[in-house]
């Protein structure tokens, strides 16, 4: 498949989403696609093209088509299987990784819109929430896992005192089917007194 | 059922059991999930991570119709988008073929990637005749009307019996009138739960691969020993022909047990196409089709006598449990109490939705949630303390466990401060627009120990592993298996390797039931016992000792109570010369065994806040008591015992499928719209593990399942404590809240 990062008259945009995956989130895929247009000076078509991303703070290539997720990538060309594809609109938050620091569901986050930026995945996390999750058996199935720390560490990165109340409260963008809250609750209470 | 195959012609065995309180070292202490860091570190491979050399992606078309014809699929556009590889047009989806619910997968697009694989699947043209549906499961009248309703089931039981002239169905008329004009209180009720979905994270499905006429298959599995058979029948192939692997499984509670249609469609695709392929259910797809939970509604009449014991009861419930028709058990209506004199029937509902699959600890959830609120509007209406009605009423416990639930009570009573916290129903203070209640409720479940079979290696060196093919489905098996081993042989859990997770292992059960820690724990105490009494054997003969004297522990192998009379435990095994010493050991479920048993109690009580303003349901505190014969491992039994609860939580205040009454169409298949407990919606939770030596001394039971029974019945029960009217159906969203307290 040839690159084209064209411009071109009349183009659809709703075409190139086409197949995506992530029907739910189509309104933010689309603003990210102009954004990414805009930056470029040109519109953005179809077809693959190799574009840089700088992943747990290397800068590696990948080859993506306009619709490729972030998740897609990670997933497929990078071996980081960390962050789960749970729902494509990214409600459960099991595709939690930062961006720039900030906690961003790589399920609805088009990998062309991600250059330039700093991706941290959880492999690219230090171990102290991920001990802190076993002490406190914050974990059965483990699926959702991995999104968890993420976002605690985002949380804690912002809330490095939390009170119960906030625990409670800054932590419901993740869903965990198998119940284990009760325990992530220790954890995180556990981090915050440690530290 | 698999047999374990007869092994043991040489070699030691047993006896076996278990060490008592005091002489264990690792069983019954908290020891952390061994794969915990794997799995929070995004280390642990699940089905889904598994990617393939040259793979492709493949995704599945599913009916938007909840019942239709098929006249045709046109592929012809979908095989031109670049990227596609193969078109799969499923057999059960050829033309001329009915659907019977929404969601049935009708052809599969496999192509270079998700993204492809999702045009192609777009660009399917599929020629449906849209044909009349019913779903409305909680409509009787309805259904009877539409001609799809069919006996469920029933019973009558009373202490009388009729005269041998008597007509039978007459005299059961008067006698149960009879009882009820003797009850001192009456009760009328209808109660009801809605159908849930499993919504397991990762979906089902599985990633193949032919190595030759040999498949290897990833598969998202609670049953790893199981599916290999599975895909051999579907695909005409010796189960030897076939690998299934699934060391990490991202959720299961009842669904994957089989390779399901999917599954062999992606082998066989894989076969045509001579690549390896991944398909994995779309997250509406594994909501429509990934199984779920039947719904069911009770209208109940119930006498019982001055004390508050019921004396008689007199049910009809029905439900669906999807296009078969069926529906909750008549055999658990009523449930644990269950009065000497009783009429139940049941009534199925044939829906177009996808038949349901067995959802942890079948059936008792709903029929603890539709019986023993009825308990609690007993105790209401007599304006009595529910504990104490429910107290009285274990006089009627159908499991012989009045005396471990009494206790049981006692203990939850404590934690939860029911005296001094309980108010007579929708009569307690107000904090502005907000009430408070307390509910309680009490389940039953079986746990049996599952068929397994493990082989125990020792090698020259010392090196430890055993082989077992069970599965972690999360509930911490891998990390029980090495507590075994470790208990046993005297060592430490990082001083052996546990293999689980391949078909190519020793046989063992399916992890449904609540069966796995039996079966696990059978199996690799009995294999490790029995290599232990070989190793004591040599030890004994170099050290001159006698073989009954020798004891394992510390890391070595010596004379009770003389540690230096001994070998350490490397150069014990180094006795073994050249071969390591390898031992098979299993367990037949059903074959009596010191070691594990079935039948357990558990009481629980909810504690809740209710606005009667918004109708919003907030948990405040929940405790469960829960017994299981003997604990392995307290902190990931608790584990389950926490996330059972959660569940529970989930589904009486949030879960529900909606289907469409006018098309059919399940309206909240996605994870936006299907409302799930999340981490501030549970309150503080507080486990207590009931295990005195009574219990302890009945061997390993399996606790999956009977924490997720009471949890709905025992928040119903908060809620019309709280606001003196009862919500009928779960879950108890604001809406039917505002309903209760309007109609009330």
């Amino acid at each position: 498949m040839s690159a084209s990062y064209e411009n071109t008259d009349g183009f659809n945009r709703r075409a190139f989403l086409k197949g995506s995956g992530a029907v739910a989130a189509a309104a933010s895929l689309h603003q990210q696609a102009s954004e990414v247009s805009a930056a470029d000076s040109k519109e953005v078509v179809s077809g693959s093209k190799k574009i840089t991303l700088n992943v747990n703070g290397e800068d590696v290539s990948v080859e993506v088509e306009p619709r490729t997720t972030l998740l897609e990538a990670l997933r497929y060309q990078l071996d980081l299987t960390g962050a789960k594809p749970v729902s494509m609109d990214g409600s459960s938050g099991a595709s939690t990784v930062l961006i720039n620091g900030k906690p961003k569901m790589a399920s609805t986050t088009l990998a062309i819109a991600c250059r330039k930026k700093k991706i941290t995945t959880v492999e690219g996390l230090g171990t102290e929430i991920p001990k802190a999750f076993v002490e406190a058996d914050a974990q059965q199935c483990g699926f959702c896992t991995p999104g968890f720390i993420v976002a605690v560490t985002a949380f804690l990165d912002k809330t490095p005192d939390a009170s119960n109340d906030e625990i409670r409260n800054g932590l419901n963008g993740n869903i965990c089917r198998c119940g284990t809250y009760s325990n992530v609750i220790d954890a995180v209470t556990n981090v915050v007194k440690g530290g | 059922m698999a047999q374990v195959e007869d092994k043991q012609a040489q070699g030691p065995q047993g006896p076996y059991n278990w060490p008592s309180r005091k002489d264990s070292k690792v069983i019954g202490k908290n020891h952390e999930r061994m794969d915990g860091i794997e799995k929070s570190t995004g280390a642990a491979k699940y089905t889904y991570d598994v990617n393939l050399k040259n793979q492709l992606i493949a995704k599945a078309l599913g009916s938007p119709h909840a019942h239709c014809r098929i006249n045709g699929i046109d592929t012809t556009a979908a095989e031109k988008v670049p990227g596609v590889v193969h078109v799969h047009i499923l057999p059960h989806a050829e033309a001329g073929s009915e659907i019977k619910w929404q969601g049935e997968l009708l052809a599969i697009v496999s192509a270079e990637s998700e993204g492809a694989a999702a045009e192609g699947v777009d660009a399917l043209k599929v020629d449906y005749e849209v044909l009349d549906s019913f779903t409305s499961d909680s409509d009787l009248k309805g259904a009877e009307e539409a001609g799809v309703t069919a006996r469920g089931g029933g019973k009558v039981q009373t202490v009388n019996e009729p005269g041998d002239d008597d007509d039978e169905d007459e005299w059961v008329d008067a006698e149960i009138e009879r009882i009820f004009k003797e009850s001192k209180h009456i009760v009328e009720g209808y109660y009801g739960v809605d159908a849930i979905t499993h919504c397991c994270l990762e979906p089902h499905g599985s990633t193949v691969a032919w190595e030759g006429d040999k498949l290897k298959a990833y598969l998202s599995t609670q049953n790893v020993s199981g599916t290999d058979e599975g895909f051999a029948n579907d695909l005409e192939i010796s189960a030897d022909s076939v690998d299934v692997e699934c060391t990490y499984v991202g959720g299961g509670f009842g669904s994957k047990f089989a390779p399901d249609y999917w599954g062999i469609a992606a082998a066989r695709i894989s076969k045509e196409t001579g690549r390896p392929v991944k398909l994995m259910l779309s997250r509406d797809q594994e909501l429509k089709l990934g199984g779920n939970r039947p719904s069911g509604y009770l209208q109940v009449k119930l006498g019982a006598d001055a004390d508050g014991v019921v004396q008689v009861w007199d049910s009809h419930h029905w439900g669906t449990s999807g296009v078969s028709g069926s529906g909750v058990s008549h055999t658990v209506v009523p449930y644990v109490l269950v009065p000497p004199n009783y009429r139940r029937k049941a009534t199925a509902i044939r829906t177009n939705l996808v038949r349901a699959r067995a959802w942890r600890a079948p059936n008792h959830p709903q029929a603890c949630a539709i019986t023993q609120t009825a308990i609690d509007d007993l105790a209401a209406s007599m304006g009595k303390d529910s504990y104490d009605v429910f107290m009285a009423n274990l006089a009627n416990a159908n499991n012989e466990k009045a005396e471990v639930y009494t206790e049981e009570m006692k203990i939850g009573a404590k934690l939860i401060d029911w005296k001094a916290k309980w108010h007579p129903h929708g009569k307690g203070d107000r904090n502005g627009s907000v009430v408070e209640g307390l509910g309680m409720a009490l389940h039953t479940w079986g746990g049996v120990a599952n068929t397994s079979e493990c082989t125990v290696k020792i090698h020259p060196d010392g090196g430890v592993s055993s082989f077992c093919g069970t599965q972690d489905i999360g509930s911490g098996t891998k990390t029980v298996c090495a507590m075994v081993l470790a208990e046993t042989l005297g060592l430490s859990t990082n001083q052996v390797t546990v293999n689980y997770g391949s078909s190519t292992y020793p046989f063992s059960g399916a992890s449904g039931g609540s069966t796995t820690v039996g079966a696990v724990s059978e199996s690799h105490r009995r294999a490790a016992t029995d290599a232990l009494t070989v190793l004591k054997g040599k030890v004994a003969e170099k050290i001159g000792a006698d073989a009954g004297t020798l004891v394992a522990s510390d890391g070595r192998i010596h004379v009770a109570g003389d540690k230096d009379k001994g070998l350490g435990w490397k150069e014990a095994c180094g006795l073994l010369g050249l071969k390591p010493l390898e031992i098979t050991r299993g367990h037949t479920r059903g074959d009596a065994s010191p070691l594990s048993n079935s039948g357990v109690g558990g009481v629980q009580m909810a504690h809740v806040c209710v606005d009667l303003d918004t109708g919003v349901v907030k948990m405040k505190e929940f405790v469960a008591v829960q017994d299981q014969g003997l604990v392995i491992n307290p902190v990931t039994c608790k584990s389950q015992i926490y996330g059972a609860v959660i569940m529970g939580i989930a589904a009486a205040l949030y879960e529900q499928r909606i289907a469409d009454p006018a098309t059919g169409a399940l309206l909240n298949a996605e994870l936006a719209d299907y409302q799930l407990a999340r981490l501030g919606d549970i309150g503080d939770i507080k486990i207590e593990l009931y295990e005195p030596e009574s219990e302890r001394q009945r061997g390993v039971i399996g606790n999956g399942e009977p924490p997720a029974i009471s949890p709905i019945a025992a928040i119903s029960n908060a809620v019309a404590n709280a606001i003196g009217a009862r919500v009928s159906t779960a879950p108890y969203t604001p809406q039917r809240v505002l309903e209760a307290l309007k109609n009330a």
